[in-house]
């Protein structure tokens, strides 16, 4: 098989504890994802340098849900017939965002809940020419975050 | 700033809402004619026509009221098109108030078409990798309703929302629809029904997701002055359009969106976007929920519904559910919404749809609301929210 490759480059780190890559104002702290470049997004804030910055590995659910039916084109469905997926909006409490990605495989709605501790892994979302196209997911941890 | 000087809304007029494939225009010109009547005005009168653009018809579509214009026959009318997602309507008519506000014109057309293809609203081909609309599609294989059911779903753990109450939502707003002539959907529907449907994203069945439709709204608005000149001494007044867009950070997750605004280094701002769309409207009428009569929300979903009941200021945070197992939200109740029958009888034609509340507003206003009038209307909101931070909402008085 192919080496995998991310489906988007410089989104995300790969390995073991990989991290979502975004940006942060120099000036003023304020974190965008995807990475932003050009003015800082702070209306109160002029800042320009704008720099990688890894979020936070672990967060907890926003709300979760999921997809029943294939989505359209531009997706790619990883297998036929298509398999459903869930998805999950997971709150950053350090970077002060919440970021949607879809559900580690396994997963569906019913093992999540809005508080649930959740930490971030790469999988492959599908395969484009054999090469597998890797992609952030939420793996659910279990715990509900009091 | 103090309240504006209200107008008048002469005439209005709709194409019924239903999937044929036609020109979009030809939908907008039945719309327009219709309104022209409703008015007693005449197309030759008309000095000015807004429009909301329909992304999926090409470039026609993107110059929706030059080629409207056209179809009605070129009359010599400046044109504006607009595009503001689901919010296009609101803008295209803020554009017709103002101008005729500053006194560049007396009468004008506000009107919206759309035709739509069938299933999921998908971005248009082609690879974009600095699109996020087309990335979410091709990374998540997030679609519109997955963005519905995470608000619906929170609804559920923080509230206690129950799947029989979003389902609740729809047999509401199916009796509303069911003596609307211009609704697509006009068959009433059991709790059991919706319950029974396909789930398409948890919690989220298909009766409780909008459909996409055609269909065309039109609005012929005109200055109080002219309205006066016309013999129409009390018309249906526009007395707020809220245009607003977020205050940084917005931290609540808004499709096409991966990620919200950052409050790593700035405070949330007191008000959501949703609840700062209707408070705009509220503050430059003047009035508060407690003076509406009814309101029209954008119900893309059940659940969302049930958000701007809270969004709006009809009941606090948490407390949606009740309001409408208590019968308030509908007709007959104490403050009906979407007598009209919703998105969930009329399915989405984006760029009417905003226009099309401004229809069923000035019908109940009116007190021509056949079948789902609500008694003694006098004041009314209609509320949605578009795409890319577009915020919309209509205040109408008797």
């Amino acid at each position: 098989m192919a080496a995998s490759v991310p489906a988007i480059e410089g989104w995300f780190t790969t390995g073991d504890e990989p991290r979502l890559l975004g940006s942060r104002c120099t000036d003023c702290g304020t974190v965008t994802f995807p990475r932003a470049s050009g003015l800082c997004r702070n209306p109160g804030c002029r800042g320009r340098e704008l720099v990688a910055h890894e979020l936070a590995r672990v967060g907890t659910v926003w709300s979760y849900t999921d997809a029943r039916y294939q989505p359209p084109p531009p997706f790619v469905p990883a297998s036929e017939p298509f398999e459903p997926f869930a998805l999950a909006a997971v709150e950053l409490a350090e970077d002060g965002l919440v970021v949607l990605g879809q559900v580690a495989a396994g997963f569906g709605v019913e093992d999540l809940r809005v508080g649930m501790r959740v930490e971030l892994v790469v999988e492959t979302l599908h395969e484009l020419d054999g090469v597998p196209q890797l992609i952030w997911r939420w793996r659910p941890l279990g715990e509900v975050a009091a | 700033m103090s309240a504006p000087e209200p107008v008048a809304v002469l005439g209005v007029g709709m194409h019924p809402w239903g999937k044929w494939g036609r020109p979009f225009h030809e939908y907008g010109v039945e719309a327009a004619l219709a309104a022209f009547d409703d008015a007693g005005v005449a197309w030759s009168e008309v000095q000015f026509v807004a429009a909301g653009e329909t992304v999926r018809n090409g470039y026609p579509g993107y110059v929706a009221a030059s080629t409207l214009t056209q179809a009605l026959g070129w009359n010599g009318a400046r044109v504006a098109s607009c595009y503001a997602a689901c919010a296009s309507g609101a803008t295209a008519l803020e554009a017709a108030r103002t101008r005729i506000l500053a006194g560049l014109c007396d009468v004008a057309l506000v009107v919206g078409a759309d035709t739509t293809p069938k299933g999921f609203l998908a971005p248009v081909a082609g690879e974009r990798w600095d699109d996020p609309d087309w990335l979410r599609f091709r990374l998540l294989g997030a679609t519109n309703p997955a963005y519905f059911a995470l608000y619906a779903r929170r609804r559920m753990d923080l509230y206690g929302a129950t799947a029989e109450d979003f389902a609740r939502v729809k047999v509401k707003n199916a009796r509303h629809g069911r003596h609307n002539p211009h609704a697509r959907y006009r068959k009433e529907v059991t709790v059991e029904e919706v319950l029974a449907s396909p789930v398409v994203a948890d919690p989220l069945h298909l009766l409780e997701i909008c459909a996409t439709s055609d269909g065309a709204a039109a609005v012929v608005l005109a200055s109080m002055d002219y309205a006066r000149r016309r013999g129409v001494a009390s018309p249906v007044r526009v007395r707020a359009v809220s245009t607003v867009t977020p205050r940084f950070p917005n931290t609540i997750i808004e499709l096409p969106a991966f990620a919200t605004d950052s409050a790593a280094a700035v405070a949330p701002p007191e008000l959501t976007f949703r609840d700062s769309i209707a408070a705009a409207a509220y503050e430059e009428a003047g009035l508060g929920p407690e003076d509406l009569s009814l309101a029209e929300v954008y119900d893309l979903s059940t659940a969302l519904e049930l958000d701007w009941y809270e969004n709006i200021g009809l009941c606090k945070e948490g407390e949606a559910e009740r309001l409408l197992r208590d019968g308030d939200t509908a007709i007959g109740g104490r403050i009906p919404v979407n007598p009209s029958g919703g998105l969930a009888c009329f399915g989405e034609a984006v760029p009417a749809q905003a226009i099309a509340q401004v229809c069923e507003l000035t019908w109940q206003l009116r007190g021509q609301a056949t079948g789902r009038q609500v008694e003694g209307a006098t004041a009314g909101l209609a509320v949605n929210q578009g795409l890319f931070g577009h915020g919309s909402a209509v205040i109408l008085t008797a």
